[in-house]
Parts: C-alpha cells; structure tokens; sequence
C-alpha cells in the first residue's frame, strides 16, 4: 500500500515537471496559429530583429528541454525506494569547467550577433536620402494623453504658420528612410510601432531621433508604451503608410488646406 | 509521507535544563561594534555618492551652472569648514584620553568637540536664514536643489553626531569608560571623523567648484 | 573532499578561539510577555514576526494581484468581493487610476514588504545563528528595531491606499515626472509621499538587519565553521546582506531627492520647458534643469541588485534543501559559493537593462547587454550543480523537497525569458511587454516565492517542535504548480503579441482585441491558486497545534541548527559545539548512519 503510494507520487511529479516543458514547447508551435505570436513585419528591419529572436530562441529551447530532461529523468529515477546509499561525490572539477565553458561561448556569441541589429536600428541614422536626424519628416510630440505629428514647412522649420499639426494619425510615405523626432510634453511616454518592432520612450526634455523604413502600405496600432497616468492604456495612434505619390498627395492636399483656410 | 521523519525521543531530543550561552568569537581581532559600524559607514558613503553622484550628473548635464561664489558666502563657509576639522582633532584627543582611562580629559575633549560641532551647525542655520530671506530656497532652481539637498542631509548627520557625542559624554561622566573598555568613545570617534571628511568633499565641490 | 581534513583539535588551527569562551547564563529570569514574544530580542522570535507580518502582507500582495486580474479579464465589470472594499466610489468598479494604483502597490507590496523580508527577515533572522552555532544576532536589540523600523513602513504603505487623491500610481519603479508632479497623476498625491516615506523606513529596516547578519556570519561563528564549511543559505543570506549595505542607500538617497522635488518643488527630475496638464511646473514654482533618466538610474542601480536579493537566499535555501533530502552532497560546493558571488559581483554593473529604451546612450546600452548576458554564467553554474546533485539521489518526495525542486524547474524559465530582453535588439520588441511580467513572476513567485514555501516546510519542525502535514503538503505543492504555470506561462505568449505591460484595458486596440480570451484564461487560474493557498493556510496553522512532535533532527540532516532542541529555547544550543566539515556529508560510505553531522569527526 505505502509502496503503490510512494508510486503514484513519483509518477505525479514526474508528470508535472514534465508537463511544463512538453505543454511550454506545444504553446510555442501553436502560437502562431492562435494569434498569439508576432505580427507581421513592415519594416526594412523588423526581420533582422525577429531572427535574433528566433536564434536566441533556438539556443534558449535546446538549454530548456536539456535541463528540464535531466532533471525529470533524475526526479523520477532516483526517488524511487532504495535502501542503499547515494553516489557520494562533492563535484567534479572537469565538469564545472566544461558546463562552464560551453554556456560562455554561447554567451559571447549571442551578444555579439546582437550588435549590428541594434546599432541599426538606435544608432546609425540613414545620412542621404530626403529625412535625416537633422532634416526629419516630422516631430512626434506625446503628451496626456495623445500623440500630436508636425510637419515642418517648405523651409523644414517646426514653427510658424506653415507647420502641419495632426492629431493621433501619423501619416509616412512607404520604401522610404522615416526620420522623425520624438519629444514630450509633460511625463514619460513610449513611441510603441508593434509591426515596425520600433520602440522608443519619449523623455520631457530630451529630443530623441528615431528612423524606420515601412515596407507594405496600411494604417498599424501606434500604441504608448511606457506608463502615464491614468489615461496611459488608451493613448492609442495610429500610423498610415501610403505609397510614395499618394504620400506626396496628401502632404501637398494638407498645405493648401493650411492656406484655403486664411 | 512515505519517508517517516525521526519520531520524537525525550532521552535525546530534550533540551538540557540549565546550560550555559556558548558565546564564540571567531575573528578577525576586532570588536563586533567596530566591525558593524564600518559596515554602516559603507553604506553611509553609498548614500552621500547617491547625492553627490547625482549632482555632479546634472551639473554636468545643465547648460549654464552659476558659480557658487556669486551666490554662497564662501568665506565664512570657510572658516566654518577649518572649525569642523578642528573637531576632528578634539575627537582624537578624546579617543586617545579615553583609552588611557583618564576619564576627565575625556569628557573635556568630548565637550570641545560637542561645542564646535554646534558651532558649525550654528553657522550653516545662520547661513540657511539668510538664503531665506534673499528667497534662495530649492524650487528656485535646480543649484538650490541640489545645494540644500546635500548640505541638509550633511547637516543633520552633524547634528546626530553631536548628540551622539552627548550621549557618549554622559556615560562617561557616569565613569563608564575604563582604560580597556572604551569601545563607545571610538565608535562615535569614527562617526565623527567620516561626517567631517564627507564635509570637506562637499565643500570644494559645492563651494569652491 | 572537505571531510578528509578535519582538524585534530577544532579550534586552534583555523584560528577561532577554543571552546570554552564561554558567557555562562545568570540562571533563566522568566521574561513578561511583551519583552517575550513583542519587543522581543530573540533572534527566533523576531524571525517568526517577520514571518507572520510576511504572509499577511503576501495575502494582501495576492488579493491586489486577483484585482488586477479581474480588470484584466473582465475591464470596466463590477468586480466581486474585492471591488467594495477597493472602488466603493464607483459601486466595485475599477478606475483607470485605480488600476495604476492597483500594480503599483501589488509591486510594492510583494517585493518589499514579502519576498524581501521573508527572506532575509525571517530565514536570515531564524537560520544565521543557529547554522553558525551562535547563541543568537550580534547586536539583539538592533535586530529588534529593525522589525520595528518595519512597521512605519507598513504604516506609510497602507496610508498611501487611503491618501486623498488615491494610492501612488507611476509603478513600483515610480518614474518621474509622473511621481512628482502632482499635476500629472491623480495618484501622485500624499499617495506618492507616503510610499517614498515608505520605502525609507523599510529601508532602514534592512540596513539594521545587513550590518546585524554580516557581523554575526564573519565574527560569531562556532568553533572550527570556516566560511567554506558554511552552509549555501548562509552563503546566500551574506552576499544578499552585502547587496543591500551597498545598494540600498543610493535608493534612499534617490526617494529623499523624489521627496524633495514634491515637498519643496525641488528640480531633481524635472526638465525645463515642460507643460503638464496645460501649466508649466516651473511658473507653478517648481525649480526645473532636472533630468527623468537619473531617477532611472538610481533607482535600477538599487533595484537590480535588489532581485539578486530577491534570488539568492532562495537559492542558499533551495541547495541546503535538496542535498538534505537527496540524502547527497551538494555538487560543487565550492562552484555554487563563487557563482553565489558571481552573481551579487556582476549584479552592480547591469541596471543599464530596464534602461534600454529609456532614451539612455544605445552605445551604453551595448555595454550593459554584453554585462547582462554574461550573468547567464554563474546562474548556469548554479542550475548544473543542482542537477548533478539530483543525479545518483536518493530522493525523498517530501514537501519541502518538491517546492526545491519546483524552483530549479522555474528558476530555468524565467531565467531563460531573461536573455530574450538582455539582448538589446530583442528588447526593443518586447520591453515593457508581458514577456517581462511573465520572466520575473516566474523568477519571483516561480522562484523565489516556491522556495520560501520549500524552507517554510523544511525549517517549520525547528521552528515549532512540530512537522506540517506532508499530506496537505503535497496538495498544496500539486495545486500551485499547476495553476501558477497557468498564469504565468501563457505571459510569454501575450508578450511575443505585443501586449504591454501596465494597461487597463488593451482589448480597444486592434492588435490586443483578440487576446481577452487567454487572459480570462490566466485570471481563472489566478483564482484557483489564490484558493489553492487553503491547504497551506490550515497545514501552516494546525500544524503548529496538531502536527507531529519531532526531535531535534527530523530529517536526518548535518548542519548545525539540527543539533539545537526543537524549537530551540534562549541561547539555542545546550551544547559545546565543534565543527569538523562541510554541512552536506550525506552518503558517506564508511559512515555508520548515511549522514554525518558538522560536529562529528568523519569516518576515514
Ligand atoms: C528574482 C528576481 C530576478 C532574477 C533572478 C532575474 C534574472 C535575470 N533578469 Fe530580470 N527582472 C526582474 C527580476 C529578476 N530577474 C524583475 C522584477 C524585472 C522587471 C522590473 C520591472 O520593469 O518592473 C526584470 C526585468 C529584466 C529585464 C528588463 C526587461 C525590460 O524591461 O525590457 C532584463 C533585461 O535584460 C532582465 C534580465 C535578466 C537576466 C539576464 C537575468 C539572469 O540573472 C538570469 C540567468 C539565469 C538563466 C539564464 C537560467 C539558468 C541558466 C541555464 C539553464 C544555463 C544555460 C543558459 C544559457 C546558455 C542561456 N530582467
Ligand atoms: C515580487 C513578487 C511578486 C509576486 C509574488 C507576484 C505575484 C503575482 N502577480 Fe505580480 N507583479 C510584481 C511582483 C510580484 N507579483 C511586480 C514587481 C509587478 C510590476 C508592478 C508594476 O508594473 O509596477 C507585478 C505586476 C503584475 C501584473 C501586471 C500588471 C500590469 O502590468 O498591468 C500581473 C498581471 O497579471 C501580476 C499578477 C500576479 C499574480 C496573479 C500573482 C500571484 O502569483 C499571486 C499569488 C499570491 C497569493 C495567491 C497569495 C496567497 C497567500 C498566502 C499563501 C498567504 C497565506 C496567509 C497567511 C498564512 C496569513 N503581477
Ligand atoms: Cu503615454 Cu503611456
Ligand atoms: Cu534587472
């Protein structure tokens, strides 16, 4: 009785610790299908980024489902009754050394394949083309608790009365380097494109470059990310790409309406 | 379940009547109270980096930094900075009395050093009244900010010295000093000394910066 | 092999001085009950207050987690029970700033006034004398202020629920402008002051008990218990209280800066040009020139050193308890005690990753990348000992053993999710997603919060002369794995969707519309753990009255608090104690019994 006891406990656990890795990996197969993965990438690079997810992936799932065997296996073999004693051992110094070893080479390899992606992205701004960091398309203001887009006039200066101001809707022209400068009013926000995998907070008093490149016409979630009070969950935007010409459209549409109306 | 713990057995697991406290001291030869309040000035000097790390970020980020000069009197600081490292020397002297047991000496270097060290809390008052009354207090901008922040924080931990001091002064104006126990005199001694250092830091960099 | 060398006479050779410095007790004056059991100076009596004040608060953490859940499955509905109590305004409806105040305090709560104190205030208290052999703290008195010192805090906390204006509500990280300016946040009223005064207090309580742990470990130690002979928890318990000496006081410094800026309208992280809620902080009086990005660093420079202290006693516990029942020695002792070290060393150098996005230099971010990835290393040290510690076992199923090892399997995962958000690129993705909630509940209640249950079990037959119920043990451990995998796991998948962190109501974006189901989903299972805690409750309770009388050693084990009457009375050990060897001589073949207690000569 004790023994079939002592049994079904093993066995119990031992299923446990297990579910976690089997249903874990399961959930990350299925993911996809139940939309609870990335969505889709349109921007030039939100691909490089979502590799070194998957690579980083990768690595994570092998080290996951190695520990998580071992240790199941060793919870249900060695639980079971057994009146002699165990292995007596205090360590094993090749060992450590190699388990050692082998996880610091992954790890300097993993932080180096990160490099590129982020200097791309935060640090090397695009130089020629039409948008710049110090010619940009426009100037993103959040504030309590909405988002407020700027185009410069003709002479590509914020003030005056030639400035576009556009409320919540930032409106880019596609296949183009974006430029755009991110300040704040009052807290901190954070300038949240999930389909462009861009983030960036927006700092009171600091004026943050930021580029992307969109790659497929559409209107995406521009979403705040970064906590701003009460109103902080529905501080939603939204950024329509449109094709280049429609762009140029729509932008010179926006400047007569700016003069129709004086 | 299935593996019985050790069932309870009076004959061992009793605990014996009267005993002794087996009290053990495994080194290194120095007193618990000075080990303990060396860990404390470790976190004291943490503190005071916090502060003075943070000022020297927004100096450096601020555009335009006032000179002190224009705005403190920095004489009289000064002279306020020379007295509070006299009390330093004062402190020694009572720590070195007191491990010769001469309790009298003890209590007047104690004294000198309680005295200066109002002396100079004495001062900084002065000097906070009348930055009041030319409206210099911290919302004016971020050099009274941080200006007050530091010295304030600096301040009361004189001023917690000097009761310290006081309190020390009483025990052994009740003779609770000898010659070999004289731990209390050394521990406010160390305070002591660490308050005036962190003074003069934050004299020349507040001050004279 | 550590038991091979064992001194011929323990004391003189590790230059500790012999046995027989000794304060013998003036005979045993019975104590009233205040200096007994309220202001008590006891080392085991101040543990165990932190151990109740503890739970209590873990309960109050969880009910304000259930109210998030509720927001989360169900916005904007009448929440049951809670709701009354919480929103009676609005008839149990919560509030958008209500639901700030709500993870804000939820934050608060569990990491400073539970996970923390649990740890060090109710192990370090409890374990360090008596694994050590020391008849109690260095400095009794100033253990017992430092569980005073507690309740202020306590008191601040809950004033900040009441505070007109509600509770403070910019997040357990609290970053300004949002916590300073009044203007900004309902919340962020007395809410906000009450919560830094908070912090300071609790602040203080932990720097008493660092300085009292430290000295105890490095100056009271038996006769013959080398740092090398001391267990892991000690080890643990140590490095955590070095954290704080040397993190804490910068976060002081920072709350009394915050303080500053709210209560003299200092600038410390106020920028100039400012405009919040239409008015202009500066033409309102408030001095500006300040920067938001320094309260980030000074506070992550506390605050990640901080979930080291959140981790690396529960570690300590974790591999003290499966080498006891395992019936094996550790693996790797030594390993274990410098990847323990590794961890606390590179702690200091990584505050940089909450920051990446924050608008810090990307060329600093690289350099705290490269940091945080590296801390991977000591922890994979970690996890294979205590892999090569199960292997060749001979594992004892109990309580206390599965909650072990429910935090190795745990403590892989969310350590795992955390190189995802070291990575920079990556990070940019999924900051501030529900990929971090996910990495540190499973770090924090996975890890940390399963161990505290681990040496609850373990260390309950020392503490009350009596054992839990291994039957409701094991219920308890089957429940809570199960459904706190349900909340947590599927984290991971609303983060890789995008969900963000700290929103009231996602479901109006398009992009999180379609998730409601799955956090209905978690917040089930939420309720179910919450309910679960039942069977821990009753076992915790009834045990102390009902449960099985046990000796001073119940589980068979070598470390030096076994060898204390159960529970042990004033001044712990009856004995003389000498030290011979490590504390996980288990198994030891020549050995008449498979274990060999620290103060008996090994066989050989
Ligand atoms: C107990 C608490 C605890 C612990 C131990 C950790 C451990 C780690 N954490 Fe975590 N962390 C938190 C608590 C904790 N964290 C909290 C509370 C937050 C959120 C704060 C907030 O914003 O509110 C946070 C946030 C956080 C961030 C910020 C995310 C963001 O806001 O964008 C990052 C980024 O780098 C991070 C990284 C790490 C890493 C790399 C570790 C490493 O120490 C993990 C190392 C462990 C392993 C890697 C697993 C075991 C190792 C192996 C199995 C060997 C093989 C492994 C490899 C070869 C990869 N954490
Ligand atoms: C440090 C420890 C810790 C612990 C243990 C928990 C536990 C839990 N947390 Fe917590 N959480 C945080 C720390 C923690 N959390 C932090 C730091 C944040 C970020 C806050 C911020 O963004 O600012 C957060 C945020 C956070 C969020 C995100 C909110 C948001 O961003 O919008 C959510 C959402 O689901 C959540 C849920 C839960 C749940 C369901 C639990 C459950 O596991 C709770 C289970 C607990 C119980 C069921 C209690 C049982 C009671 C007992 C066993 C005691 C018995 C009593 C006696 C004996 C008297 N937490
Ligand atoms: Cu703006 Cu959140
Ligand atoms: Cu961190």
């Amino acid at each position: 009785m004790a023994a079939l006891k002592h049994f079904l406990l093993r066995v119990v656990v031992t299923l446990l610790l297990l579910a976690v890795p089997v249903l874990g990996v399961w959930t990350f197969t299925e993911a996809d299908r139940w939309g609870l993965w990335f969505p889709p990438i349109v921007s030039s690079y939100g691909a490089s980024i979502d590799k070194l997810f998957y690579l980083i992936l990768w690595m994570v799932t092998v080290t996951f489902i190695g520990t998580e065997a071992l240790l199941v296996w060793f919870v249900f073999r060695y639980s079971k009754k057994d009146p002699t004693r165990a292995i007596f051992t205090h360590g094993n110094h090749k060992l450590e050394m190699i388990w050692t070893a082998i996880p610091a080479v992954l790890l300097v390899i993993v932080a180096i394949s990160q490099m590129e992606a982020w200097t791309t992205v935060k640090m090397n701004f695009p130089t020629e083309g039409p948008y710049t960091p110090e010619k940009p398309l426009m100037e993103v203001y959040a504030s309590q608790f909405d988002w407020r887009v700027r185009y410069p006039d003709a002479q590509g200066n914020f003030t005056g009365a030639d400035v576009i101001e556009v409320p919540y809707d930032i409106t880019v022209p596609e296949d183009t380097k974006v430029v755009l400068r991110l300040k704040s009013r009052d807290v901190l926000h954070s300038f949240f494109v999930p389909t462009f995998r861009l983030k960036q907070d927006a700092v009171p008093g600091m004026d943050i470059p930021v580029w992307f490149e969109a790659t497929e016409p559409g209107s995406y979630d521009l979403i705040c990310a970064e906590l701003c009070g009460w109103g902080h969950y529905k501080m939603a935007g939204k950024i329509h790409v449109l094709p280049k010409d429609e762009f140029d459209a729509w932008l010179a549409a926006k400047r007569a309406a700016l003069y129709a109306t004086d | 379940m299935s593996h019985a713990l050790a069932a309870y057995d009076p004959a061992v697991d009793a605990p014996a009547p009267h005993h002794p406290i087996y009290d053990y001291d495994s080194g290194p030869p120095v007193e618990r109270q000075k080990f303990a309040i060396w860990l404390f000035l470790a976190t004291e000097i943490m503190f005071f980096s916090g502060l003075i790390g943070a000022y020297i970020v927004l100096r450096s980020a601020a555009a335009n930094w006032p000179d002190p000069s224009e705005r403190l009197a920095v004489d009289i600081t000064a002279a306020n900075t020379f007295i509070l490292i006299m009390s330093s020397w004062t402190m020694v002297k009572a720590v070195f009395a007191a491990k010769k047991g001469e309790q009298g000496k003890t209590a007047r270097w104690l004294l000198a050093t309680i005295l200066i060290g109002s002396a100079f809390v004495g001062v900084q008052v002065y000097e906070y009244i009348e930055l009041y009354h030319h409206g210099a207090l911290p919302h004016v901008d971020i050099f009274w900010s941080t200006f007050y922040a530091m010295t304030g924080f600096h301040g009361t931990h004189v001023v917690v010295g000097v009761i310290w001091n006081i309190w020390v002064l009483q025990r052994v104006l009740r003779g609770k000093y000898t010659a070999k126990n004289n731990i209390g005199v050394e521990l406010a001694g160390l305070y002591w000394h660490f308050v005036d250092l962190v003074w003069v830091l934050l004299f020349t960099i507040v001050y004279l910066f | 092999m550590s038991h091979a060398h064992a001194p011929t006479h323990p004391a003189r050779p590790l230059g500790i001085d012999p046995p027989g410095t000794v304060h013998t007790t003036h005979e045993h004056h019975e104590l009233g009950f205040l200096r007994k059991y309220i202001f008590s100076v006891d080392h085991k009596v101040i543990g165990l207050q932190f151990l109740f004040t503890g739970l209590v608060m873990l309960l109050l953490g969880g009910l304000m987690a259930m109210a998030i859940r509720w927001q989360l499955a169900y916005p904007w509905t009448e929440m049951p029970v809670l709701g009354r109590l919480l929103f009676p305004a609005t008839g149990g409806v919560t509030t958008p700033e209500g639901y700030t105040m709500l993870f804000t305090m939820h934050g608060t709560l569990m990491i400073f006034f539970v996970i923390i104190p649990l740890l060090t205030g109710t192990f370090g208290n409890y374990l360090i004398p008596l694994m050590i052999g020391a008849p109690d703290m260095a400095f009794p008195r100033l253990n017992m202020l430092g569980y005073w010192f507690w309740w202020p805090g306590i008191a601040c906390i809950l004033l900040s629920f009441g505070a007109e204006g509600g509770g403070p509500a910019a997040g357990w990280t609290s970053y300004p402008p949002l916590s300073t300016i009044e203007a900004a946040a309902p919340g962020s009223n007395w809410g906000q002051n009450w919560w830094l005064l908070s912090l300071t207090f609790v602040g203080v309580s932990s720097m008493m008990g660092a300085v009292n742990y430290v000295t105890t470990i490095v100056k009271m130690r038996a006769p013959g218990m080398t740092f090398f002979r001391m267990p892991l928890s000690i080890w643990g318990l140590m490095i955590a209280a070095l954290l704080q000496l040397f993190a804490l006081p910068v976060l002081t410094a920072a709350s009394f800066m915050q303080l500053f800026d709210r209560v003299f309208d200092a600038g410390f992280f106020t920028p100039t040009g400012t405009v919040i809620n239409n008015a202009n902080p500066e033409t309102l009086g408030n001095a500006a020139g300040g920067h938001p990005l320094l309260w980030q660093h000074l506070f992550w420079f506390y605050s990640h050193p901080a979930v080291y202290i959140l981790v690396l006693p529960a570690m300590g516990f974790v591999s003290d308890i499966l080498a006891v029942h395992a019936r094996k020695p550790i693996f790797g002792y030594k390993p274990m005690v410098y990847s323990i070290s590794g961890i606390a060393g590179l702690g200091f150098i990584v505050w940089g990753h909450h920051m990446f996005m924050s608008g810090m230099n990307p060329a600093v971010g690289l350099v705290f990348m490269t940091a945080t990835i590296m801390i991977a290393l000591p922890s994979a040290v970690k996890v294979f000992n205590w892999l090569g510690t199960l292997w060749g076992a001979r594992i004892h199923l109990t309580s206390a053993m599965l909650f072990a090892i429910s935090f190795v399997s745990m403590f892989i995962i969310g350590g795992l999710s955390g190189i995802w958000m070291a990575s920079t690129p990556v990070d940019i993705y999924i900051h501030d997603t529900y990929i971090v909630v996910a990495h540190f509940h499973y770090v924090v209640f996975a890890g940390s919060m399963m161990a505290i249950f681990a040496a609850i079990y373990h260390w309950f037959p020392k503490m009350f002369g009596r054992a839990m119920s291994e039957k409701l043990g094991v219920i308890h451990f089957v429940g809570t794995f199960i459904t706190l995998n349900g909340v947590f796991y599927m984290m991971h998948q609303l983060g890789l969707a995008g969900l963000m962190r700290r929103t009231a109501d996602p479901y109006d974006y398009a992009t999180y519309a379609h998730l409601q189901p799955i956090n209905q989903f978690i917040s089930w299972c939420a309720f179910a753990l919450l309910a679960w805690q039942v069977f821990f409750v009753v076992n915790f309770f009834g045990s102390m009255i009902w449960g099985r009388r046990v000796g001073r050693n119940p589980w068979n084990a070598c470390s030096l608090e076994w060898e204390a009457p159960s529970p042990p009375g004033h001044g712990n050990f009856d004995k003389q104690l000498a030290v011979y060897h490590g504390p996980y001589e288990y198994g030891v073949p020549d050995a008449p019994k498979d274990f060999v207690p620290q103060t008996q000569r090994a066989h050989a």
